[in-house]
């Protein structure tokens, strides 16, 4: 009798779980890398089967160019909403990252930290979506880890990225380069993300057709980066968290300017503002996953709206004001109504008013 | 966005603003009290002031609800919470009031606190009954608006013999707070504060209706008009009031009529009037203890009444020295003439009442017309 050939049953993906035993490093912990993560991103530095990836050098690094990195961790709830889940998010949101420093985005690191009882199941779903946009995206994720907390210590699912990229030489976008006199371009409608999410929470249910607007932005970019001269292009930040208001408030301090923004020019779907309207939210707070302000030269903001517009991610695209010199990094907006106002950091979390 | 955009018009305010000023007298200034917290917030987020006359000012007023609320009453919220391990419900904007040793509610719910957010003093019922073997406490705060729901819940809840249900009632009332104003010595006797007259709630009158406020227009000679919370509501009132100015008439109106009537809402008053009953006094944060301004609730739904469920005591927690809040609700100084806001006193680190919610009067302004102190020190 020779040594009877190994079976692994494989794991239940209808009924199965998360336990401690798929966070121990032992025979689970490696079957649960195959099956799940390891078949869903699939890719030449994965099968590698290394702690590690072996990357080759970008030819943008041998000209001269600048590596890029940037990380984001995710934690919402619910996973999963209208337009995406935690899975897309976690790789849209780093290359995101990764791209508003004008870099090309290369690869992905994703970290995942489970908790004990989490079904195998929608593990399954949002690997498979954070992998289906890792591919249209054309950003491989080429090393990952996976840690399993106790019952009660975590939320399902988090997921840390990491993003690497280039920067070619030439190309110095960042929060410090808006210049008086630049033109402020926002690349689409305002809030969707944050109020797709807000939908579905539990004390909150409304039915809404919002959905969130997640979507990888560094092909948006490297159009706006090929329309405007070198140089031109000065900031570029995606109005995440905080949203759109919080980030020129950002760009306005690392800066030193001021801004003076129109709202009647700042994009915002109707239902979105509806929402708003219902909950005493301001649009101007609320999070974005799919959108970017850029700050750019006046002579190349026609050039760079034109070629925004033409991408199917910037359609909407609009110019919304310009930075000024303001010692008090004031970013005040004329209002639709006709008065004016300053747009403050968020304080805070968003919260509803009483009446 | 339909009968909402209405009433946003920036035409028809360019119009309105443009009559207002027509209309003014040359010899004379105007300064109205807005009351309501969603007025002050039309008006800031708006950039009403912006619209109006120079001549015109805007005194932004004590009616709001989370600005108002004393500290003891939040460390009373946080000690039900957290020394008696009660799920306690609050509305969004109560969480960030800070309050006895560095607390908040959210400060506290990060200290193992079981604080929840609602929507609505439905859903806090909703969470006692789906916590049957935990003591579930409404934090109920408010102006008349947010009276109406509590007592249905307290109703409700006595219907169905819930066990773990209580409120821990503050809420208060608009019209003692404005005669408090009114019977201030800086505005009675010493005439330094010039209120002209009053906008009147909106969310208030659609429940306590537009009769309560005739004894003003007729006791202080000051005339009240009632206006919805648009922007456009805001604008055409103060047209309204600089007229009853230049007639020297004094009366009620209502610029409110889609939804505010004399009487208000009759089915609303009975519910309130079967829950509760007159507090002799309340402490209002910024305005200290104002007689017969506040309800509690009455001995017929004391198990409801968390003050006598968990035994309570309130502390008063006096505000810090130099805070000037008092005097900014009164319309006696305005918030760049206290020497804490925007330095120690910001919308991240309150010090004093008007800090803490978008609608008090030095939040509103930190947050929305800094740009205007620039051009006042310039000027």
């Amino acid at each position: 009798m020779g040594v009877k050939k190994d079976y692994v049953r494989p794991l239940d993906l209808r009924q199965g779980r998360i336990d401690m035993n798929h966070g121990a490093g032992g025979r689970a912990s490696m079957q649960l890398i195959d099956e799940i993560f390891a078949r869903a991103f699939d890719n030449d530095y994965l099968r590698q089967g290394n702690d590690g990836a072996r990357l080759p050098v970008p030819p943008e690094l041998l000209e001269g160019g600048q590596l890029v990195m940037a990380c984001d961790g995710h934690i919402v709830s619910p996973l999963f909403f209208p337009g995406g889940d935690i899975g897309c998010l976690a790789v849209h949101g780093t290359i995101n990252d990764v791209a508003m420093m004008g870099a090309r985005p290369l690869y992905l690191s994703a970290s995942f930290i489970l908790e004990e009882g989490f079904a195998l199941a929608e593990l399954a779903r949002v690997v498979d979506s954070m992998a289906a946009a890792a591919r249209q995206a054309g950003v491989p994720v080429v090393t990952g880890d996976t840690k399993v907390v106790e019952q009660g210590k975590g939320d399902g699912c988090f997921i840390a990225t990491t993003g690497v990229g280039v920067v070619p030489r030439g190309v110095k976008v960042g929060g410090a380069q808006a210049r008086p006199g630049d033109v402020l371009i926002v690349s689409g409608t305002i809030g969707e993300h944050g109020v797709a999410v807000l939908s579905q929470r539990e004390s909150l249910e409304f039915d809404t057709a919002i959905v969130s607007d997640t979507a990888a932005l560094h092909t948006l970019v490297a159009g706006m980066l090929g329309a405007v001269p070198p140089g031109a292009l000065h900031v570029l930040r995606d109005p995440t968290r905080g949203g759109l208001g919080t980030t020129l408030n950002e760009i306005a301090r690392q800066s030193g300017v001021g801004m003076w923004i129109d709202e009647a020019s700042i994009p915002v779907q109707p239902q979105v503002e509806a929402a708003c309207e219902l909950l005493g939210l301001d649009p101007l707070y609320i999070a974005n996953e799919g959108k970017l302000v850029a700050a750019v030269a006046p002579e190349a903001a026609e050039a760079l709206l034109a070629a925004m517009r033409a991408h199917p991610l910037g359609q909407r695209a609009a110019r919304i004001g310009s930075v000024v010199a303001d010692e008090h990094r004031f970013v005040q907006m004329q209002t639709r109504f006709g008065g004016r106002r300053i747009v403050d950091w968020l304080s805070g979390e968003p919260l509803p008013r009483i009446c | 966005m339909k009968y909402v955009d209405e009433f946003r018009d920036g035409a028809l305010a360019r119009g309105l603003a443009e009559r207002i000023a027509a209309e003014l007298r040359p010899d004379r200034r105007y300064s109205f009290m807005e009351f309501c917290g969603g007025h002050t917030h039309a008006i800031s987020r708006y950039g009403i002031a912006e619209l109006l006359p120079e001549a015109v000012r805007m005194i932004h007023g004590p009616g709001c609800p989370v600005c108002v609320l004393p500290v003891g009453r939040i460390d009373q919220a946080i000690g039900i919470a957290l020394q008696r391990g009660a799920i306690v419900c609050s509305y969004g904007d109560t969480l960030r009031v800070p309050a006895s040793d560095s607390l908040s509610l959210m400060k506290a719910k990060a200290r193992g606190a079981d604080i929840r957010m609602v929507y609505s003093a439905a859903d806090a019922l909703k969470t006692a009954r789906a916590n049957p073997g935990r003591e579930v406490v409404f934090f109920a705060i408010g102006f008349e608006t947010t009276t109406p729901p509590t007592a249905l819940v307290v109703q409700q809840a006595a219907r169905e013999g819930l066990r773990n249900f209580s409120v821990l009632c503050c809420h208060v009332l608009t019209p003692s707070a404005i005669t408090h104003i009114l019977e201030s010595a800086e505005v009675r006797q010493y005439g330094t504060v010039p209120i002209d007259g009053f906008i009147g709630p909106a969310h208030v009158s659609i429940v306590i209706g537009s009769a309560p406020y005739e004894h003003f227009a007729e006791e202080y000679r000051k005339p009240v008009v009632i206006a919805g919370f648009e922007p456009l509501d805001v604008m055409q009132a103060c047209l309204m009031l600089v007229r009853q100015v230049n007639a020297s008439r004094a009366a009620v109106e209502n610029q409110f009529a889609r939804a505010v009537t004399r009487q208000g809402n009759l089915a609303a008053q009975r519910a309130v009037s079967d829950v509760f009953e007159l507090r002799e006094r309340f402490e209002w944060r910024g305005l200290g203890e104002v007689p017969y301004s506040a309800l509690k609730i009455r001995a017929a739904y004391a198990e409801f009444d968390a003050e006598r469920r968990f035994d309570l005591h309130y502390r008063p927690v006096p505000d810090h020295k130099q805070c000037e809040c008092g005097a900014i609700l009164r319309g006696v100084k305005k918030p760049v003439d206290c020497r804490l806001f925007g330095t120690v006193c910001t919308p991240e680190n309150p010090m004093g009442s008007c800090m803490v919610s978008s609608e008090g009067a030095c939040a509103a302004h930190y947050s929305y017309g800094r740009f205007r102190d620039v051009r006042e020190a310039a000027a």
